[in-house]
């Protein structure tokens, strides 16, 4: 074996490790992987120096074009929405930027802290009376909530509207299948129940961009004795009514909108809510607030017997640490903002994309196929394919919308954030118009 | 160590049964007790549900963990005891009295045959007490 300056163990250390274990040599316990499958060869460039290694790097990273480089009209999931400089500053403090996740919670007062109050914004945002810690995403909190609701509802199949996001979609077959449960997708102006089913399952607004009926579907849900989970965008509660106020169970949201940057799509935290009946069933930790023997406000780690660092394969979800700094970022940025800067947001994201989507629709050979309320997408039927339309704007220092024309004719999904300038929007309006002649 | 209490049958899951008119006491030993630590809630059956011998019962979980509860008979549950899931620290407290779990009918006496005596068991804890 060669000597790694790494690795502190001497030849002598590792024979006496082997003889304490009965163990020939150390290849003996990799016995079980076949020979032609150890140590395969890696197709690998020479190592680099430091210098050559940024020149590289740097190479390869001046070949993405990044959506603060020019107009971005592109969503879908991930959103380009202003950080305030106080995000980046508080989580980069080496405190909160460095720790695994607390095996000895208790210790970690600060940490705690911030998590307590992750969970307590999240109750506020989604109308919900209880939260955990966060997930790994939106996609996971929703597949999480749904195998919730399976074993909540004693049900093994999950309804969930073909318009929640189709990554999202992926996500919760994926869980499904590992836990033996079925998925039926469905329309959503033709949902129909069964008595097999767990939970409807709802994104809103949905993956379009467009505001689902939820009342109407939450009404459904709890006919046929169904959860009704819905998956928000957080930055649309700034404007919307919180899925509390109109019956749903269990809230999840992808958090990346709330102070994280895209970053090639992560990382990023889910949230995850529900009502405190479901305290129990609900996957992950929290944090909960009391009080020590001296009368000082105390955070302790609660709910973390059910986790898989514990309870290993029967623990309630195998969600194990979470994406603390993401949701720490959060946290901030919720603080930073609070109701009242949330609601102007979300306005912004609004009207602009109202004004936006106008303007496009009045362009000849352009329109909007879809009806209804949009926040901060919507789609566009193009004259021609979204794909060539998207190579030109590109050419013209503009990053166009996502390519839906599998699902809808010619169809682009766009999306307008508080980031666009009346300017970027008018330079949009302008290069559709002449690409589209 | 405490001996067990002569008239009850135990599982090796740690749950303790006791027979009244005719029907089955369910609860889980003061070993069981002493080693999950501060008791905070159970997951139990509602009435009416049907269990057989050594299915799973429900949860206990305490600031430690989680353990699952296995029924030591067959039969249907008749009663579950509010107290311990309102105050589960009752169960600390008072394993074999007001700790008791839940009331089942019993469907077939001789699986009591089955279950351990208090002497095994606590020739059962003893050894893994050395463990």
């Amino acid at each position: 074996m060669s000597r790694n300056p790494y690795v502190p163990n001497t030849e002598e250390d590792r024979r006496a490790m082997l003889r304490v274990i009965g163990a020939r040599s150390v290849d003996e316990l990799f016995d079980d992987i076949p020979a032609q499958h150890r140590d395969p060869p890696l197709d690998l460039p020479p190592p680099l120096s430091e210098i050559e290694l940024r020149r590289e790097l740097s190479t390869l990273a001046a070949r993405n074009r990044p959506a603060g480089e020019m107009p971005c009209f592109l969503g879908a999931g991930s959103y380009r929405h202003f950080i305030p400089a106080v995000v980046n500053h508080i989580i980069s403090r080496g405190e909160f930027a460095t720790p695994y996740t607390p095996y000895q919670p208790e210790v970690s007062q600060g940490t705690l802290q911030t998590i307590f109050e992750f969970q307590s914004l999240v109750c506020e945002l989604t109308g919900m009376e209880v939260a955990n810690a966060g997930m790994y995403d939106g996609a996971s909190a929703l597949a999480e909530a749904c195998l919730m609701a399976a074993s909540i509802a004693g049900r093994d199949r999950i309804a969930l509207l073909s318009t929640a996001h189709p990554h999202c979609q992926d996500v919760v077959r994926t869980y499904a299948a590992g836990r033996g449960l079925g998925v039926d997708v469905m329309e959503p102006e033709a949902v129909a129940l069964e008595g097999g089913h767990a939970c409807l399952a709802v994104q809103q607004p949905n993956f379009f961009g467009y505001l689902e009926d939820a009342r109407s579907l939450g009404e459904a849900a709890r006919a046929n004795g169904s959860l009704y989970v819905v998956a928000v965008d957080p930055i649309s509660l700034g404007l919307f009514r919180p899925p509390g106020d109109y019956g749903a169970d269990i809230v999840v949201a992808e958090g990346q909108p709330l102070g994280i940057p895209m970053s090639f799509g992560g990382p990023y935290v889910g949230l995850f809510a529900t009502r405190e009946r479901y305290l129990r069933r609900m996957p992950g930790r929290i944090v909960g607030r009391t009080r020590d023997s001296e009368g000082r406000t105390g955070y302790v780690l609660t709910l973390q017997a059910r986790e898989q660092h514990i309870r290993r394969e029967r623990a309630t979800s195998n969600i194990s640490s979470n994406e603390q700094l993401a949701a720490l970022a959060v946290t901030v940025y919720l603080c930073a903002l609070g109701p009242q800067g949330l609601r102007r947001v979300a306005e912004h994201c609004y009207r602009k994309s109202q004004f936006a989507a106008a303007a496009i629709a009045s362009l000849p050979g352009y329109s909007l196929p879809l009806r209804g309320t949009f926040f901060k997408e919507f789609v566009v039927r193009c004259p021609r394919p979204p794909q060539t339309i998207n190579a030109a704007l590109l050419e013209r220092g503009i990053i166009g919308g996502l390519d839906v024309s599998h699902r809808i004719e010619n169809g682009m999904l766009l999306c307008v954030t508080e980031m666009n300038t009346r300017g970027e929007i008018d330079s949009l309006v302008a290069a559709l118009e002449e690409i589209g002649r | 160590m405490t001996e067990s209490p002569k008239d009850l049958k135990y599982t090796r899951e740690h749950e303790w049964v006791r027979l009244e008119d005719g029907a089955a006491v369910v609860g889980i030993t003061d070993y069981a007790q002493e080693q999950l630590g501060d008791l905070v809630y159970f997951d139990l059956p509602e009435p009416g549900t049907e269990l057989r011998q050594f299915e799973k019962l429900g949860e206990a979980e305490s600031v430690k963990a989680v353990s699952d509860l296995f029924a030591p008979l067959s039969g249907e549950v008749i009663e579950v005891n509010e107290s311990a899931r309102e105050s589960p620290e009752i169960v600390n407290s008072d394993p074999y009295g007001e700790g008791w779990l839940v009331r089942m009918s019993v469907a077939d006496f001789s699986e009591l045959e089955k279950l351990l005596t208090a002497e095994e068991y606590d020739a059962l804890i003893a050894a893994e007490s050395e463990e």
